[in-house]
């Protein structure tokens, strides 16, 4: 399972002529950083700076992970917690709707935007990604466990319902919003925009670095090199996050 | 009948602060995914092409889909070897792996959980895979073999029709131990353990039966729920063919319904006959996620 990845990561401080080394090895002899070296000359050269492309994905990604977090609980909780007509049937379709990909909505997905205006910005990619099916389920889930005796509390106090979701039902519910950050980061962390964006200055990370990785023999060594930045990032936030993850998926099941 | 809306107007009046709390995600919700939904199936009996106004053929695009198009047999017949294969066996393996982890200690439980999810947050790693099954000399598959002396000379091993599906088979394997696997790992945290102790009572003699009658059942919710999740992404293989396989394969040999819908959505601009495909695709997904969920609910009886 992990030998591919010990091979990412060697790969990245293989000097070049290890990288072409017959026979082929999995450890790094003598490692270095001129890969590092190298992605940061080809990144110089590049049309447009580079900090552009990582400010692009940095920006999606935090503006997507907090639009969601914040509109699928707010969604979350009457869904968990009240009764309302038409609740039933508005749980089951956005059960039905982690049962396809967006491959099957990819093309009226482009016509929607463009009625919005949206082809060509951030938003085509952001605001999406606020209505995500998985996040909203599975923090409804997790929301379902928690005790009605306190929210009862606050009701007799004459709290709002909005007042009663900020101030009693976040701050309960945080192991899952640690879930849906993670997940969500990992989506828009790896974006390439979906095919709505094709300005160069617009374009995200993960977009610059598939230029370099499918670049072919010369960029070998860079490519290893961008590889193991890009993914460094989710596994080290999954590493902190992983007590809180499993505990919101103990909730995650699905109950007839 | 006059009465019974009368009530439920009232109903809905008293939950008002529900209805806004749901408002902003449903909307969205409803605009880029209910809405692309209705409307990939309407454009599905059109033809068209983005500049003229869609024409009405009826069911033209799907006869013109199963009887005259051979590459979407190809990619059918992809498509359901890749769901048949990797839908089950990963999630086995999601729960066996989750079965092994949650003997271990807590530290191990952490190391070993993130030792499996590793390769499916990753991002795009997979393409480490391409260096692996590189067609020279210097990939690891080729280089390993002409070592041992099975091989004389490299095999073109992602440009070769018999390779190509195995490899991306493997890959997919590889990258499938991700929501579900979390999951299960949750639910064995969560089963009951006084229900051991009642089961050995009542005459559970090993670990099979215990499996089957106590630790299976008291966790179905989360079976249910890994299941829609493995089966999902094993029926949208797409990113890891194109990456692997090139768009298109060599003869199409890695072509899926995905990527056939890629190709006519994205490269030929026959937008009527894309939404055919993405539908037939739905209606697959949608089907097999429903029928899976009526044999999951027989686990343990």
């Amino acid at each position: 399972m992990i030998l591919p990845l010990v091979y990412a990561v060697n790969n990245a401080f293989k000097p070049l002529d290890e990288i072409f080394l017959f026979p082929p090895t999995l450890f790094v002899r003598n490692p270095t950083f001129n890969n590092f070296s190298d992605l940061l000359n080809l990144l110089g050269e590049s049309w447009v700076p580079f900090s552009r492309y990582i400010f692009n994905t940095i920006f999606i990604t935090l503006m997507g992970v907090v639009g969601h977090v914040i509109f699928a609980s707010a969604a979350a909780y009457p869904l968990a917690k009240h009764r309302f007509p038409g609740k039933k049937i508005l749980f089951q379709i956005v059960v039905l709707s982690l049962m396809f990909t967006p491959a099957v909505t990819a093309i009226p997905n482009y016509m929607v935007m463009s009625w919005l205006g949206l082809i060509d910005s951030y938003w085509a990619v952001i605001i999406p990604a606020f209505a995500y099916s998985l996040g909203l389920y599975l923090m409804k889930q997790f929301m379902e466990q928690m005790p009605d005796a306190l929210l009862e509390a606050a009701k007799i106090d004459g709290a709002s319902e909005y007042r009663i979701f900020w101030t009693i039902v976040m701050p309960n519910v945080k192991p899952a919003w640690l879930t849906l950050i993670i997940l969500q980061f990992q989506i828009l962390w790896g974006s390439d925009g979906n095919g709505f964006i094709y300005s160069e200055q617009l374009k995200s990370l993960h977009f610059a670095a598939n230029q370099i990785i499918y670049g072919g023999i010369a960029r070998a060594g860079a490519a290893a090199a961008v590889a193991l930045i890009l993914m460094s990032v989710p596994i080290t936030l999954f590493v902190f996050s992983q007590s809180k993850i499993i505990e919101t998926m103990a909730s995650s099941g699905m109950k007839e | 009948m006059s009465n019974w809306w009368s009530l439920k107007v009232q109903e809905i009046k008293n939950n008002k602060q529900s209805y806004v709390l749901l408002a902003p995600y449903m909307i969205l919700f409803a605009v880029f995914t209910i809405l692309p939904v209705m409307i990939s199936m309407i454009l599905s009996f059109t033809y068209f092409n983005m500049l003229e106004f869609p024409k009405f053929i009826g069911w033209n695009n799907y006869s013109r889909l199963f009887l005259e198009d051979d590459i979407f047999l190809v990619a059918i017949k992809n498509t359901i070897l890749f769901a048949v294969i990797t839908g089950p066996i990963s999630y086995i393996a999601c729960f066996v792996f989750a079965w092994i982890i949650n003997e271990l200690t807590p530290k191990m439980r952490a190391l070993m959980t993130l030792v499996f999810y590793a390769p499916s947050i990753s991002g795009n790693v997979f393409f480490i895979w391409l260096m692996i099954f590189s067609g020279d000399r210097y990939g690891i598959a080729n280089g390993f073999l002409i070592k041992v002396g099975i091989l004389l000379e490299p095999i073109q091993w992602l440009k070769k029709e018999e390779y190509i599906l195995p490899i991306i088979i493997i890959v997919q394997l590889w990258l499938s131990l991700g929501t579900g696997f979390l999951a299960f790992i949750a639910g064995l945290q969560t089963v009951d353990r006084t229900l051991y102790e009642a089961g050995a009572v009542d005459g559970i003699r090993n670990r099979w039966q215990e499996l089957w009658y106590i630790t299976l059942p008291s966790m179905r919710p989360q079976l249910m729920f890994g299941a829609v999740i493995q089966l999902t992404s094993s029926l949208a293989v797409a990113e890891v063919s194109i990456a692997l396989a090139g768009f298109p394969s060599v003869n199409y040999a890695a072509e899926t319904i995905v990527t056939h819908l890629i190709d006519y959505g994205t490269t030929r601009f026959e937008m009527g006959y894309a939404s055919s495909i993405a539908t037939v695709l739905f209606i697959i997904m949608l089907c097999t996620n429903l029928i899976v969920q009526k044999l999951l609910r027989k686990v343990g009886e």
